[in-house]
């Protein structure tokens, strides 16, 4: 069983209030941070420690933290990206919902270490009770003595907001997320200067995901040596999946990185394996915008060892046969799911999320949703097939931010792994638009209950 | 040892100060090794990035760390540094690039060159030639917009727009009230005046020089003429306007001025932003103190007609000796 490090208090009742929360050991990260170490030792413990963002891209967080640019007399900020939108990712959610004091905490232990006296969290405007939450919380913390000037008597004084955003999916690109944090449309800016140089207005910023900031929690409570000895590789530590799609558990579970995917998903521990008997068609492992990998691929890598839930592992062989994390929004299909409707779904999303700033996405997202829209419904062309590659290569790595990769590779690892039935779409045109070929699925979005859990 | 930084385009090596674009660099150099630009502009602070046409590769980062780039870069936001070396005409991704940015931008850009009136100005319509294929491969329908009236000087088309975002930073930087701007996202996205506003202010009609298309036209040139039949002449006259030198380009048909424009550099960008009283208000000879004939390259369709053509003589055309003597200038009677 694996050690939790997020969710060990996530079922005690209470827990998503402050005197449960200390209770149960809250807060003694602010503790030893704020009356023990410098903030270099913070950023210093938490570079040891391995820690990987865990918004998607990845990167090291302490490596993050090191890059600020530190120039006097002028502020620096720390900003919590917690626009979560990645369709097939709701890990962050969960973690605001019930133990919001957890981001809270390592808010002030982030912030502290970067030298912020005022920091933000960027929540998406559709997730009301969350931000009420949030708001509740911070509000507990002041009273405490956790928030505001002079925090427990350390001298050090740091104020933080809930910001709402407008609900657009770029605005978890980190330089749209400032734009639109700064009362602007949420636009990507053209980079460089990086947030560490110029981020939130003109002045030095750190954009963290949600989870990645309540992991300096347990990183400075436990020590850099024991976070980074859970994991595997340059993975380290614990990492939440919101598992979703055909499995028999859905949810959101912490597992220790390096754990096996065959144990991920079949395991009664995490998702249950595949719901109503079924067998597995495809896995998108990390969110909506990593490439989809047929069962086989997944299951083993391109050596044909057993597939880790761990960066390394999951990217291995490149996007031929590997796919990569991510933000850790695991969507498992059962062998009833159409490839050609879900492609046509993602596209879809992406095109309508597109900022429109950059040519390429703006326009390219467009066409490969009609086209696979076509293809959908009966009247594709074989050609289609070779058209939507090309498109899709004519986006990948040209626009100005990431969302264009994104909209692309779901479509070129689609068709890659896929090609067969996107053909049989071309040719069985009537067939299938009349068969029950993922129709059911997307017919009905929410999950009967007798079907949650078989 | 010099503070300058040593950049190579293409093979071509060139020194430039610390912070120039690769692009700007390029520009020192100038030739086909220049990349296009339908975004970026000199004139604008911020503009540029967008449009991606000018994606080169860097091929080499620097001396300190010579690694390549791992994505083609937009050359118009990206800095030189020492040691830097480029490649844009050289390289067949950068060449691949580009075609597939022509072909997404003529997705929503009508090919309406024969009735549109930056037909002959349009840098659209350079680089489709230079870089689109002679077909699309797009089957779907385009978007469409009835014209607008921004002002009673200037005419929105969007149909025709790409969304460079030129007008909107000219809008932002060089007048005093922003009364367009950009609404929706994605392909959604169109330029738009705040509600039942025009934009209606001294400097207003510079939307229609930074305009790299047809979208926004000068409704008192709009169908008059087509551009290759006017006669560019360089003009000034002493304008009132404090923030106006009143050095334009008048254009000519016959007697009669039909249309006042800033000057353009090669790259076609405006050299200093005029007044609205000089674009559309001063269309007599007499209001302005003649300079002499624009200078237009010999690439430009402009040049098709241009007055200060020395045609061959009569008697050039009946002699062969003479012939190889005005060798350039018969092949271009003969061309035209």
């Amino acid at each position: 069983m694996g050690r939790k490090l997020l969710l060990e208090h996530i079922n005690v009742p209470g827990i998503n209030t402050f005197d449960v929360y200390r209770q149960k050991g809250g807060y003694r990260s602010v503790e030893k941070a704020l009356k023990t170490l410098t903030p270099e030792e913070v950023v210093e413990e938490v570079k040891k420690s391995g820690l990987r963002g865990r918004g998607g891209a990845g990167f090291p967080t302490g490596m993050k933290w090191g890059f600020l640019a530190k120039p006097e007399g002028v502020p620096r900020y720390l900003v919590c990206n917690a626009d979560e939108s990645e369709p097939g990712t709701f890990k962050d959610r969960y973690l605001m919902t019930y133990i919001p004091h957890l981001l809270i905490e390592g808010m002030i232990v982030g912030s502290f270490a970067l030298g912020a006296k005022t920091s933000y969290i960027y929540v998406r405007g559709e997730m009301m009770p969350q931000i009420r939450i949030l708001e509740k919380a911070i509000a507990e913390a002041k009273a405490a003595g956790f928030l505001g000037k002079n925090i427990l008597g350390t001298g050090y004084d740091l104020e933080l907001y809930v910001q709402p955003g407008g609900g657009a999916y770029i605005c978890g690109e980190e330089t749209a997320l400032l734009e639109s944090l700064e009362g602007k449309r949420g636009n990507p800016r053209i980079k460089p200067p990086f947030p560490a140089i110029a981020g939130l207005y003109g002045c030095p910023t750190v954009v963290n995901n949600v989870e990645s900031i309540a992991a300096v929690v347990p990183i400075i409570n436990d020590g850099a040596e024991e976070y980074a000895k859970i994991g595997i590789g340059r993975s380290t530590g614990t990492k939440l999946i919101s598992a979703g799609g055909n499995v028999r558990k859905p949810g959101v579970y912490e597992i220790d990185l390096g754990l096996p995917v065959e144990e991920f998903l079949y395991s009664d521990e995490y998702c249950g394996g595949i719901a109503n008997g079924k067998r597995l068609k495809a896995v998108v492992a990390g969110g909506s915008s990593v490439p989809i990998l047929p069962a086989n691929l997944f299951m083993k890598t391109a050596n044909g060892e057993a597939r880790l839930m761990s960066y390394e592992s999951l990217a291995d062989g490149g996007f031929v046969s590997g796919t990569m994390m991510g933000s850790g929004g695991f969507i498992a299909y059962d062998e009833d799911q159409c490839i050609v409707r879900n492609t046509w779904n993602f596209t879809r999303f992406y095109h309508h999320e597109s900022c429109g700033q950059c040519s390429p996405c703006r326009e390219g997202t467009g066409w490969m949703e009609k086209v696979l829209h076509r293809l959908e419904y009966g009247h594709g062309k074989m050609s289609d097939m070779d058209l939507l590659v090309d498109v899709s290569k004519k986006i990948e790595g040209n626009t100005i931010c990431p969302l264009g990769d994104a909209a692309a590779w779901p479509v070129a690892s689609a068709i890659r792994h896929f090609r067969d039935e996107f053909e049989w779409h071309v040719s069985h045109a009537h067939e299938a638009t009349t068969h029950n070929f993922g129709l059911a699925h997307y017919a009905d979005p929410l999950p009967k209950p007798e079907e949650k859990v078989a | 040892m010099s503070d300058k930084h040593k950049v190579t385009i293409d093979g071509i090596a060139i020194e430039v100060e610390p912070g120039t674009s690769i692009l700007n660099a390029a520009r020192l150099i100038g030739g086909d090794i220049v990349p296009p630009a339908m975004c970026y502009y000199s004139k604008l602070e911020g503009s540029g990035g967008k449009c991606r046409t000018c994606l080169v590769q860097v091929s080499k980062g620097s001396e300190k760390d010579p690694r390549p780039m791992p994505k083609l870069v937009a050359s118009c936001r990206t800095t030189v540094m020492d040691g830097m070396e480029v490649k844009n005409i050289t390289s067949p991704e950068v060449i691949e690039a580009r075609k597939g940015v022509v072909e997404m931008l003529l997705i929503n850009h009508p090919l309406d060159c024969p009735i549109c009136d930056q037909a002959g100005e349009c840098d659209l319509q350079n680089l489709g030639y230079e870089h689109g294929a002679a077909k699309t491969r797009y089957e779907f329908d385009r978007r469409t917009f009835e014209k607008i009236d921004i002002g009673d000087k200037i005419q929105l088309h969007m149909t025709r727009c790409i969304l460079c975002y030129r007008c909107v930073f000219t809008a932002d930087q060089i007048t005093n009230t922003r009364l367009h701007g950009i609404l929706n996202r994605g392909d959604h996205s169109e330029i738009s005046t705040y509600i039942s506003k025009a934009v209606d202010n001294d400097f207003s009609g510079n939307v229609i020089d930074v305009c790299p298309v047809g979208a926004l036209t000068d409704r008192t040139f709009r169908f008059k003429n087509r551009v290759w039949f006017t006669k560019p002449v360089e003009a000034h006259r002493d304008c009132d306007h404090e923030k106006c030198n009143g050095k334009v380009t008048l254009w000519y048909k016959g007697e009669e001025v039909l249309r006042v424009t800033a000057r353009k550099d090669e790259y076609g960008e405006v050299e200093e932003f005029i007044c609205n009283t000089c674009r559309f208000d001063k269309k007599k000879t007499s209001d302005w103190v003649i300079e002499g004939p624009r200078k237009v390259s010999h690439k430009s369709v402009i040049s098709a007609n241009h007055y200060d053509t020395l045609k061959p003589l009569p008697v050039v055309k009946t002699n062969p000796l003479l012939q190889g003597a005005n060798k350039e200038q018969f092949e271009r009677d003969t061309r035209l």
